[in-house]
């Protein structure tokens, strides 16, 4: 993805903040276009190509976060002590706030969260894991916590790496989290600690590998089309 | 020297050959030291009962269960992987076959999620047809679920009328996408096509049939008391129950807790629609049941109103960067790429020829970032969690099932109960398995 071509527009500026950026909390690399379309190959042909597409900085999004954002992310800072330890980040892009928090005191913050009566986030609506193989804390955990009584949805987001891929489990706080860390242990390989019984739940229990980690292939097999072969998905042309 | 076996089969000779007798004996003789009767029964995952491949391991004591567990992943498919190897408007063909009973809403959710990436607003009218499919599919799928229910539970009429009003409903959306089911039809930036000629009727006709038909059900089963014995004080859970078990929808409330994401945090216009949401407040199964009677009455009210506001205008965003270029049209051939489209963009239009070959072949890119949109679907809270890099293509796209989730509850339902109300509560919770696995 990266391209090492140094161009003169757009950089980033000596303190590494590169002007302009929306930090989406993704901390993905920089690339450089070659032409509009994002071709390889060829000369550009649309005048569009050079163009640095700016890499999101590795920073929090600063103060104020607008609306109810700040009040929450203040309520939080106030009723639990360890907040300046435990949450690194606060990002609010495409108007939705997320936390990132330390993998080890996620369950803290969640029973926080859940138990504080001007937070109450009564119900754990999603958790997912992402796979971000560019960053050193690959495997990340995203929790989408929502408040009935406030009508408020946030989302908590911890990082961890291959080799120590330990998360506090949130069961004790939320108990729906039971299938969800499961399937997130069967895709992803992350361990929760404090899980009663961390089994896989769609692959098959001898099953070897996470699938959803994306050095995993897809696999698959060509198929034959009105003549012509058909390589399978993962070996298509891909348009970066 | 010979060692005799106590159990073995006596034998003896005959001009036939050698003839064994055996005999049984009590369990008692065999295992005296058998404090309990515990039996550890599989049901599944090729059941007629248990809604599809589901696989439920129960521990039974006689006729009571004592410990329920549900074992999925028969119907695992890689959905969410596949994904991630298609461009974002080819998810749809695959999202749209996960829930397969509640298509419209997996495409609606799915396609929010990349619009709130994108940063787009899509059109009125576009809006207003997801909504009409939608609501049109939350009655087909409540239909299915009275079918399905009432024939695990033995109300075969209930089955025969369910599946014969939802069929009608399927037409309709056939008529309106071109398939039954997994139509592939609500796309990022709006809808594939227009809907045809006398849709709108079709659907009005539809309305006068099941104003008349829901009604029905009411009569056929409200009042029919092994219906009633059957679901009544059955599969119990309250609102602490489900909040923690992260259940939502029909279930959540039938136990008084009028958490409808339509009203708490709408979407797609929902709050411009006068209807109202159903409650109960026995918190079992047949609460469930007249939750979802009273939701299909709701959604024919909001179809009704969507009809009323449809106006013209484009289904598909103006942006032509990423607008889906197609322009169908009914060939000799069933429908198509629209002949004149092809002759303008090929004759006349070098830029349109060259965003048809980009979109088509590459897609579009969307902006880096992660969002959550979450809709109300039949069974409750569907969410995505799509995650881009500022790709052609998925990064990531997690999708929060109802049906998986609220199967949790089952184990919380059934134990304790006897073994037939555990089929009453599977099927209460109304998982559809193409939804829990993905």
């Amino acid at each position: 993805m990266t391209d090492s071509t140094e161009l003169a527009t757009g950089g980033p500026t000596p303190d590494g903040r590169t002007p302009g950026a929306v930090d989406t909390g993704m901390g993905a690399d920089s690339r450089v276009t070659s032409d509009m379309f994002g071709a390889t190959f060829g000369g550009d042909t649309t005048g569009f190509g050079g163009l640095v597409r700016p890499a999101p900085a590795d920073i929090g999004t600063p103060k104020p976060y607008g609306g109810w954002f700040d009040e929450l992310v203040d309520t939080l800072e106030a009723v639990y002590p360890g907040f300046a330890d435990v949450v690194t980040k606060v990002v609010v892009h495409r108007d939705e706030l997320t936390l990132h928090v330390s993998a080890a005191r996620v369950a803290e913050v969640a029973r926080v969260m859940r138990d504080d009566e001007n937070l109450r986030f009564e119900l754990l609506s999603n958790l997912s894991g992402v796979d971000y193989p560019a960053q050193a804390e690959r495997l990340h955990v995203v929790y989408n916590l929502t408040s009935m009584t406030y009508r408020r949805r946030v989302r908590l987001e911890v990082a961890v790496t291959t080799e120590d891929p330990h998360v506090a489990s949130l069961c004790d706080v939320y108990p729906t989290a039971d299938f969800h860390e499961r399937e997130c242990w069967d895709m992803f390989g992350v361990i929760f600690d404090g899980h009663p019984g961390l089994t896989r739940i769609l692959m098959p229990d001898d099953w070897d590998g996470h699938p959803q980690r994306k050095d995993y292939p897809l696999g698959g097999v060509p198929v034959e089309y009105k003549g012509a072969q058909i390589p399978p998905p993962d070996e298509r042309r891909a348009y970066a | 020297m010979t060692v005799t076996d106590p159990y073995a089969a006596a034998t003896r000779e005959t001009t036939e050959g050698r003839v064994y007798t055996v005999t049984g004996g009590d369990w008692d003789t065999i295992a005296p030291d058998a404090a309990e009767e515990r039996l550890v029964i599989n049901m599944g995952p090729q059941h007629p009962s248990t809604h599809g491949v589901l696989r439920l391991v129960l521990e039974l004591e006689g006729e009571t269960v004592t410990q329920a567990r549900t074992v999925i992943g028969y119907l695992h498919t890689g959905i969410e992987k596949n994904l991630e190897y298609r461009n974002w408007t080819q998810g749809v063909t695959f999202v749209t076959r996960m829930d397969y009973l509640s298509n419209a809403f997996n495409e609606t959710v799915y396609c929010l999620g990349v619009e709130k990436l994108l940063g787009i607003e899509v059109p009125e009218r576009a809006t207003t047809i997801r909504v009409l499919m939608m609501e049109l599919q939350r009655i087909a799928s409540h239909l299915v679920w009275l079918a399905t229910g009432g024939m695990e539970l033995g109300a075969l009429t209930a089955m025969t009328n369910g599946f014969r009003e939802r069929e009608l409903c399927l037409d309709v959306l056939e008529t309106i996408t071109g398939l039954r089911m997994n139509h592939a039809f609500v796309r990022p930036g709006g809808v594939a096509q227009d809907l045809p000629p006398g849709a709108v009727e079709k659907v009005r006709e539809l309305l006068a049939i099941l104003e008349k038909r829901v009604p029905l059900v009411d009569q056929l089963l409200t009042g029919q008391p092994i219906w009633q014995k059957r679901l009544q004080d059955v599969a119990y859970l309250d609102v602490q129950g489900c909040l923690s078990l992260g259940v939502t929808g029909p279930i959540l409330r039938s136990a008084g807790l009028a958490w409808d994401l339509r009203k708490t945090q709408p979407y797609c216009g929902y709050e411009t629609y006068d209807f109202d949401v159903p409650t109960a407040t026995s918190s079992d199964g047949w609460g469930r049941f007249l939750v979802r009677v009273q939701e299909m009455k709701e959604s024919m009210k909001i179809i009704e109103q969507a009809l009323d506001r449809l106006q013209p205008g484009p289904v598909m965003v103006e942006d032509k960067k990423i607008g889906w270029p197609a322009q169908l049209a009914l060939g000799s051939d069933g429908m198509g790429q629209s002949l004149d489209h092809v002759k303008k963009i090929m004759g006349t239009s070098m830029e349109a020829l060259i965003h048809h070959f980009k979109l088509v072949t590459e897609g579009f890119r969307v902006p880096a970032g992660q969002v959550y949109t979450a809709i109300e679907s039949p069974r409750g809270e569907l969410g995505v969690h799509a995650v881009s890099d500022g790709g052609t293509r998925p990064f990531r796209v997690h999708v929060r099932e109802p049906s998986f989730v609220n199967l949790q509850s089952a184990s919380a339902m059934c134990e304790g109960s006897l073994i037939a109300d555990a089929i009453a509560a599977v099927a209460s919770i109304d998982p559809v398995m193409g939804g829990v696995d993905r």
